[in-house]
């Protein structure tokens, strides 16, 4: 306020005192003030005796249904009523459920068809990015801090040591569900017609998980780590012309210092540089592919009529007529 | 009896899962075979009763008309899925308060672990190592397990037993997988965590690890015991039974499929019969390859000076 008042005094001079009441005017102007001023507050006292019973009895009729309020009508889309059109809205328009359909076959829910793999196996992924974005904050990936970090992580940070734990179990427990979805899904065939395609994208993940696995492996930068993926790499210097140990492969001038080994690791030994490498697809690489694919494969799940059954049973007789729609196969 | 020696293994950290994932696996293969059963039942009685299949809902749950088919997903499944998350979290609570993620020394290139061992999940493929050479048990297989099993959907022209577990309907493909999974892919597993001790040597569970221990084994090539001398004879001679085991074993399947499974034979086409027979093969052949070893001391089948089989 003063700052802006003073720099227009300063320049308006007297063209502009004469309308400015408050600070320069003279006694004229004074007691018109205090008698509008005076009514003025006399009259809102006035009228806050009456407004301001009403507006907290207002506030508190609001208060009796939340759902009304402006705030949770624009963070809910619809009400909360116990209706079906309800129960579809509350998962139709909520971001993180819309994946599902609002209605599912009676018997879809049954664990005993789906065992509820693919679902445990998504969630695992959700704890391991958790974890792992936490691990992330106390971890060089350097060979002169990585196993003293693991050390640190271990024995000083705050919950470090179950923050560790949970992660490798989670990650162990992830490569289990992967297979017992592609198990499951095997055995009720719902790889077969229209859902070919989706069992190639759930194919590529769970190649990603062993990856996700294997990598994060050598993180920790000791003995069992660094054994095993010696053991690990030391396939690929077989691979078939890209490899030097590999068929045709020092015919094509492969050596360990240019062939695919040393391409996945940076350098001929696992060291500095495959630590980092394996850092970096650890954390950023196959995340994003492998969330990509996730993407994909939830979308073809429900694109190609929702999850496969249980399904009526088919006759030998009713093999070779054509084939009804996934709809009514589904149904 | 080293149950000591049993012990470590077991308990060791990164062995858990294996010792989790058995169970889990006879729990699951328990739940479909009842399953499976039920509907090759169903499916029995309603093959007999043409009737019956006109008005029956199909399924082995009950269901009767006015019943509606359809249910909310909130709440019917989100509760599902959400007591799925809580039970999850709470398994790797519990898991993770009582056992410790291993640590070993820091890394040392000098020192060698013995025995080295892959991750618990890569241990089929480095027991596939003692049967064959780098290239095709580290490269060659599981390039040919990824491939093999993307091209399930598209080689298996059964329409039946979509959606539903059956074993009667779909008996080939049901061995198939069960054989190249719990056979060869989890049973290899558990020798390579398990029985696999220092050397990459055969310990059985509870004998004492022995790391001083020699096993003389004298292996032979296939055609030594030819007696095929010159590099170009074992070449060719390699080539013959390679090739000759996917033509004879091709024409086997031919006839094996057309006889008992005419009509998945007829729906195939050519390039679906001999991909499914090429895939079928080359995983026969790990088995294989396997008792030439342990019941005839065979290395090698097929020598080159580039690369041997």
């Amino acid at each position: 306020m003063a700052d802006e008042k003073n720099p227009s005094r300063g320049n308006g001079g007297g063209a502009n005192g004469g309308s400015n009441v408050g600070s320069n005017g003279g006694k004229t102007g004074k007691v018109g003030l205090v008698e509008r001023v005076s009514t003025g507050v006399k009259d809102d006292i006035h009228a806050l005796k009456t407004d301001i019973p009403s507006k907290a009895k207002e506030q508190i009729e609001g208060l009796k249904d939340p759902t009304k309020t402006q705030v949770y009508t624009s963070i809910f889309r619809h009400k909360h009523d116990d209706t079906p059109r309800n129960r579809a809205l509350g998962v139709l328009s909520n971001v993180f459920l819309h994946l599902h359909p609002a209605k599912i076959n009676r018997d879809a829910v049954r664990y005993s068809y789906t065992w509820g793999m693919g679902g445990i196996t998504f969630y695992l992924f959700i704890i391991l990015t958790y974890t792992g974005v936490l691990l992330m904050f106390y971890y060089h990936p350097s060979k002169v801090q990585a196993f003293r970090d693991v050390l640190y992580l271990e024995h000083d940070v705050p919950f470090g040591k179950i923050l560790r734990n949970m992660h490798r179990w989670a990650a162990h427990l992830m490569v289990i569900a992967v297979w017992l979805h592609m198990f499951r899904v095997f055995l009720t065939g719902s790889y077969k017609k229209p859902r070919e395609f989706n069992w190639n994208i759930g194919v590529l993940l769970l190649v990603f998980t062993l990856l996700l696995s294997f990598t994060g492996y050598l993180l920790p930068d000791d003995q069992l780590g660094f054994w095993a993926v010696t053991v690990g790499t030391n396939m690929a210097r077989a691979t078939p012309l890209l490899g030097h140990e590999g068929p045709f492969g020092s015919m094509l001038g492969m050596t360990p210092y240019n062939d695919v080994r040393f391409g996945l690791l940076g350098g001929s030994i696992v060291d500095a540089n495959a630590l980092l490498r394996s850092y970096i697809w650890h954390c950023i690489g196959i995340p994003i592919v492998a969330s990509v694919l996730m993407i994909v494969h939830f979308w073809r799940v429900r694109k190609d009529g929702g999850i496969s059954g249980p399904a009526p049973v088919m006759l030998e007789a009713e093999a070779d007529k054509p084939r009804r729609g996934p709809k009514a196969a589904g149904e | 009896m080293d149950w000591r020696q049993l012990w470590e293994i077991c308990s060791a950290p990164d062995n858990v899962p294996i010792v989790g994932l058995i169970p889990l696996l006879a729990f699951y293969i328990y739940l479909a075979v009842k399953q499976a059963r039920a509907n090759d039942q169903l499916i029995e009685q309603l093959e007999a009763d043409p009737a019956m299949a006109k008005t029956h809902h199909r399924k082995t749950w009950p269901f009767k008309p006015g019943w509606a088919k359809e249910v909310h997903v909130w709440p019917f499944l989100l509760r599902i899925e959400f007591l799925a998350a809580i039970i999850i979290t709470i398994i790797l609570m519990v898991w993770s308060i009582t056992l410790n993620a291993p640590l070993e020394e820091p890394a040392n290139p000098n020192l060698t672990m013995n025995p080295a061992k892959a991750p618990w999940y890569f241990l089929g493929l480095q027991e596939m190592l003692v049967y064959f050479d780098p290239w095709i048990a580290g490269v060659v297989m599981p390039t040919l397990i990824i491939i093999g099993l993307m091209v399930i959907p598209y080689i298996d022209t059964n329409p039946l037993g979509s959606g539903y577990y059956t074993w009667k309907q779909r008996k080939f493909s049901i061995s198939t997988f069960l054989f190249g999974f719990i056979i060869l892919w989890v049973a290899m597993i558990i020798i390579g965590t398990f029985i696999r001790g220092p050397g990459w040597q055969w310990f059985w569970p509870g004998q004492t690890w022995d790391h001083n221990r020699l096993i003389y084994e004298v292996n032979r090539d296939l055609p030594d015991l030819f007696g095929l001398t010159s590099n170009m004879a074992k070449a060719i001679f390699g080539a013959i039974v390679v090739g000759g085991y996917y033509l004879l074993g091709g024409a086997l399947v031919y006839s094996l499929f057309r006889r008992k499974m005419p009509k998945d034979f007829q729906r195939m086409s050519l390039l679906q019969f001999s991909l499914m027979a090429f895939l079928w093969l080359t995983m026969i052949a790990l088995p294989l390859k396997m008792a030439l070893r342990l019941l005839w001391h065979i290395k090698y089948v097929w020598i080159t000076p580039w690369f041997n089989v």
